[in-house]
């Protein structure tokens, strides 16, 4: 008796760990855009880590430090005066799929979708829900989204900040997943 | 026991599902933990700008920018009314620094002070880093050779352009201690090839020592003295002290110096004022720095 349900716990884990799949990327993208009269602000971060299981967690987290300018200059202020980058290194978002269900991994197609988690930037955490989408395309999964940023919302601050820089940035998300 | 088991398999079960729901983040952290350990961060920012104040930092300007500057030293303030405290007279050297690698710079100068064309060249050797591979100090090498064109008072004395000039070599050997101080130490070597006496050195020694330390994000008080090792008669050791202020693509540096000349030959053993009569000048110096070369596609 003690067997058989050993056995049936066993196979209950089995199937449990095998029901959540995990995606992940160490090369995914996120960009960011800032549109002031004065000068476009652009940056790309293509080390961005992120894992999406099929349970519905969805992670990502990337280096301050990664983000590339075509302004070396605006680099280091980016890093040294908005996002204090060797106090606060990280971003980080935790969060889960919504619609879950709506979602099926194993079939082909491109699935309008919406997370709800925490997102973490410049040592604020803050509630976020965010649109997006996820595409699956021969077992390979890929997800898609952009939304607006209020740098207020994370206390980054700068004089410049509404002049020369926007007060809400765009930031585009594009993980290729393996 | 049936029902004992089965309670302990819905409880193990409950655990195993609540531990997936925080498995991934906790998962993701913990590996991007491990990672950091083992990678090599470099330390940016030692300095605000290429230059402490009369003289280098171990920054360099980065690849593709060029830096515009225009440095000002206005008279002595000892001047009193008379000279409105030295404002009334100036000398200035304007120039061009340019970014050939991150690591590699030059530049090219004219001061208005001993009528002086100078140029120099600028290696990052070391960079400070954490990490992995922990590297505690920046090291900057500088070359400068300077000659100063201005017409000799007496017309019967004849001067080759070589004697006129004189060379610079420094090694910048600095470190970030926190976000806020940083210090660094210029060992010198100047030499002249031709001094103003028989007797004199035509090689100098000097060690510089110099600092900054943040008061803001963007402002930091700068201070500079080089203590010269041997030396021409009747010159001082330079001190300088002021403000770096960033705004920008500019960055804005206000100061107090005991010396004239704006080139490492000429501000560190041609020092003529002294702090303690009040040979103080007041002076600044401008920084814009312009994007000339378009970086490969950052996508």
């Amino acid at each position: 008796m003690k067997k058989t349900l050993l056995i049936l716990l066993l196979a209950v884990m089995c199937t449990t760990s095998q029901a959540q799949k995990i995606f992940q990327t160490k090369s995914g993208k996120v960009k960011f855009f800032s549109s002031a009269p004065l000068e476009n602000i652009e940056a790309v971060n293509n080390q961005v880590d992120s894992k999406l299981a099929t349970n519905g967690q969805l992670v990502f987290m990337l280096g301050i430090k990664g983000f590339r300018f075509e302004n070396a200059t605006m680099q280091e202020h980016f890093n040294e005066n908005y996002m204090e980058s060797t106090k606060y290194p990280k971003a980080v978002f935790g969060g889960t799929i919504t619609n879950l269900a709506a979602i099926n991994f194993d079939k082909d197609g491109t699935y309008n979708t919406s997370v709800t988690g925490e997102l973490e930037i410049h040592g604020v955490k803050k509630k976020v829900s965010i649109d997006g989408t996820i595409e699956i395309k021969s077992g390979k999964v890929s997800v898609k989204s952009k939304f607006n940023i209020k740098l207020s919302d994370y206390n980054i601050k700068g004089s410049l900040i509404g002049e020369k820089i926007a007060k809400e940035v765009e930031v585009t998300v594009d993980c290729k997943y393996d | 026991m049936l029902k004992v088991l089965a309670l302990f398999h819905c409880v193990l079960l409950s655990v195993m599902l609540h531990a997936q729901d925080i498995d991934l983040l906790t998962k993701a952290k913990e590996e991007s933990a491990k990672e950091d350990s083992s990678k090599t961060e470099l330390v940016a920012a030692t300095f605000k700008s290429t230059r402490l104040i009369n003289g280098h930092s171990v920054e360099t300007i980065k690849e593709g920018l060029l830096d515009f500057r225009i440095s000002h030293r206005f008279g002595f303030v000892n001047q009193g009314l008379y000279d409105l405290f030295g404002l009334d007279n100036a000398t200035e050297r304007m120039g061009l620094d340019y970014g050939i690698t991150n690591r590699l710079m030059v530049g090219i100068g004219r001061s208005t002070f001993q009528k002086q064309m100078d140029g120099f060249i600028k290696y990052r050797l070391m960079q400070q880093s954490t990490g992995k591979k922990a590297m505690p100090l920046s090291v900057t090498l500088l070359a400068s050779a300077i000659v100063k064109t201005i017409k000799e008072t007496d017309p019967t004395i004849k001067r080759t352009t070589s004697d006129k000039t004189s060379f610079a070599y420094q090694v910048l050997i600095a470190r970030k201690f926190n976000e806020k101080t940083s210090l660094q130490i210029m060992p010198t070597l100047v030499h002249y090839n031709l001094v103003p006496l028989t007797g004199d050195p035509n090689d100098l020694f000097s060690m510089g020592i110099g600092g900054r330390q943040k008061i803001s994000k963007r402002v930091s008080i700068n201070a500079e003295y080089y203590w010269q090792f041997n030396k021409f008669d009747g010159y001082h050791n330079s001190f300088a002290i002021g403000v770096d202020i960033e705004t920008g693509g500019h960055v804005f540096q206000l100061h107090f110096a005991n010396s004239t000349g704006m080139t490492e030959t000429t501000f560190i053993h041609e020092t003529v004022g002294d702090w303690g009569k009040g040979d103080i000048h007041f002076g600044f110096n401008i920084s814009r720095v312009f994007k000339i070369k378009k970086k490969k596609n950052i996508n």
